[in-house]
């Protein structure tokens, strides 16, 4: 019993962290562009086939693991130059359809370049380990994606409160004109809050592909609906709403995994996201409400 | 030659003109004061000068640079820094955190150290809540807030819109007192206002606008002998009733 509890948590933290960093990419932009950029998940392949194409050379794994990250920002950074400044003041629902354009795009591009067979990746060898403390059997990817998450959120948080920018991008969520009138340059924020959110999603890519073991042109899907639910979960307003709805996400998916009876297993994700509905019919506004309140304005 | 220098500003939102060819001019040093009434042009002047609002014609110049068509950030950098209308404090970030981004310009750090130490021993208010987030704070706080934050530019010229709106009868003492105090430290202030009693008596000039369009110019004192816009935007009807009966 407490060797699954053990388990479970290690299991639910990775998880759920690595949600958490998916839905942080989600909401550090729509903060401040009231963007939903369905292309988000694109990065995430982007990273996928740079550690696909990267992982052909004979540099070791850290590199390439790096390198595709970097692949995911670039992306990103690309992708706001090139797909959402033309349209940045336009209407919301313009934004949202040149997300789901970019992300139809990108993925046929792999289709047409890359091959749409799933590519397997080089992925280090212990991914596939083990570890046993006494009688608790823990993944290694599990416990790295733990480590991991948890170290990206800590830094996150860091530059988000101690740096200029960091502060910029809290601000431009809050009020963005005003935020100009600081004299911070929107073209810097608004590609700041790109670069983290291919960061988050590169980061994301490793685990997830460590997990899938193969990268396909549609592999990112399913992080970007899951970013989206967490998020919305969490609470759209705020970035600690985003960590909170990846972590309550991550935890309900493992907890149906582990706990619901076999033959209801199957519909898991059925129940999972039942629950979602629950959640939000009880906190339409999600989790996590603002710190300050709306009446002392 | 004047710090600022407006000529003939048009705006129009839509088929709505907000601005009728306003001009005006702020030299240094100065406290020049624009009143009228609701919808009479004094916020969207304001939001031309730093550049969220685009004029379709007309002239602004900053110490001998054309504001017109310039980013608000380049506005900011150029010296001049907004107190705005509804006080846009950044709720969700403290305290500490607003008056930081106020220097987000600033690169010398020790500099900024020195004038959040100088600004919260000015408000003592906000070294209490400095930690805690912003939308926390009354409206007066929230208002001491604004003004510091857009201190911490370290601005030539500093742009108030109404920031006396919503605050108790004795936080507008306090506002309007604040405004004298920093006009006395030699900074250079336009205050839009709707409060004429109070701003009369801080300004050096004051412009009256009415419908888009300049309908005085001149001191204080020159308005105050205009007994037509003394009975209209100064005392509102009680004063008229008494001087429409036979004396």
């Amino acid at each position: 019993m407490i060797t699954d509890l053990a388990q479970y948590l290690v299991s639910a933290l990775s998880l759920g962290g690595l949600y958490a960093l998916m839905a942080l990419g989600l909401v550090i932009v729509y903060g401040i562009l009231r963007l939903i950029n369905f292309a988000y998940g694109e990065l995430v392949m982007v990273a996928g086939y740079g550690m696909l194409i990267i992982g052909r050379s004979p540099w070791p794994w850290i590199f390439v693991a790096i390198l595709s990250i970097l692949c995911a920002v670039i992306a990103a950074l690309v992708m706001e130059r090139v797909a959402f400044r033309p349209v940045r003041n336009s209407s919301p629902t313009t934004m949202l359809i040149t997300s789901f354009a970019v992300s139809t795009l990108l993925q046929n591009l792999a289709l047409l370049i890359i091959s749409p067979r799933p590519k397997v990746p080089r992925l280090p060898a212990v991914f596939t380990k083990n570890l046993r403390f006494g009688g608790v059997r823990i993944d290694v990817l599990d416990l790295s994606g733990l480590i991991v998450s948890i170290v990206a959120l800590l830094a996150l948080t860091l530059f988000l409160r101690k740096t200029v920018i960091g502060l910029a991008l809290r601000a431009a969520a809050d009020d963005f004109t005003m935020t100009r009138l600081m004299g911070v340059r929107a073209n810097m924020v608004i590609a700041a809050a790109f670069a983290i959110s291919g960061l988050m999603a590169g980061i994301v890519a490793l685990f997830w592909i460590g997990n899938t073991r193969s990268t396909t042109p549609t592999i990112g899907l399913e992080p970007v609906l899951i970013a989206f639910i967490a998020s919305v979960v969490g609470g759209m307003s705020s970035l600690k709403g985003a960590v909170v709805g990846g972590y309550v996400l991550g935890f309900l998916t493992i907890g149906l995994q582990t706990w619901l009876p076999r033959d209801v297993n199957a519909y898991r994700d059925a129940v999972l996201f039942g629950i979602v509905i629950l959640v939000l019919l009880v906190r339409p506004e999600g989790i996590v409400r603002p710190v300050w309140s709306r009446e002392a304005r | 030659m004047s710090l600022l220098a407006i000529d003939d500003i048009h705006v129009n939102y839509g088929a709505i003109s907000a601005v009728r060819g306003v001009s005006l001019t702020v030299d240094q040093g100065e406290v020049v004061g624009l009143i009228g009434v609701n919808g009479a042009g004094k916020s969207t002047t304001m939001l031309s000068i730093v550049g969220v609002v685009k004029p379709q014609r007309g002239t602004i110049v900053y110490s001998g640079q054309s504001l017109i068509g310039q980013s608000p950030e380049t506005i900011l950098r150029l010296g001049i820094a907004p107190v705005m209308e509804g006080r846009r404090i950044f709720p969700s970030l403290t305290v500490e955190e607003n008056l930081r981004l106020g220097a987000a310009t600033k690169k010398d750090k020790q500099q900024v150290e020195q004038d959040i130490d100088r600004w919260t021993t000015f408000f003592p208010i906000l070294r209490e809540r400095f930690g805690k987030p912003a939308g926390n704070l009354s409206g007066g706080q929230q208002q001491m807030l604004a003004v510091a934050r857009a201190l911490m530019s370290r601005p030539t010229m500093l742009l108030m819109d109404e920031p006396s709106l919503g605050l108790s009868p004795k936080l507008v003492g306090d506002v309007f007192a604040l405004i004298r105090e920093l006009r006395d430290m030699g900074m250079t202030i336009l205050l839009v206002e709707q409060n004429v009693r109070m701003t009369l008596d801080i300004v050096n000039r004051v412009y009256l606008l009415n419908t888009g369009r300049v309908e005085f110019a001149g001191t204080p004192d020159e308005l105050r002998a205009r007994g037509d816009v003394e009975r209209a935007y100064l005392h509102g009807g009680g004063l008229a009733q008494k001087s429409a009966s036979p004396a």
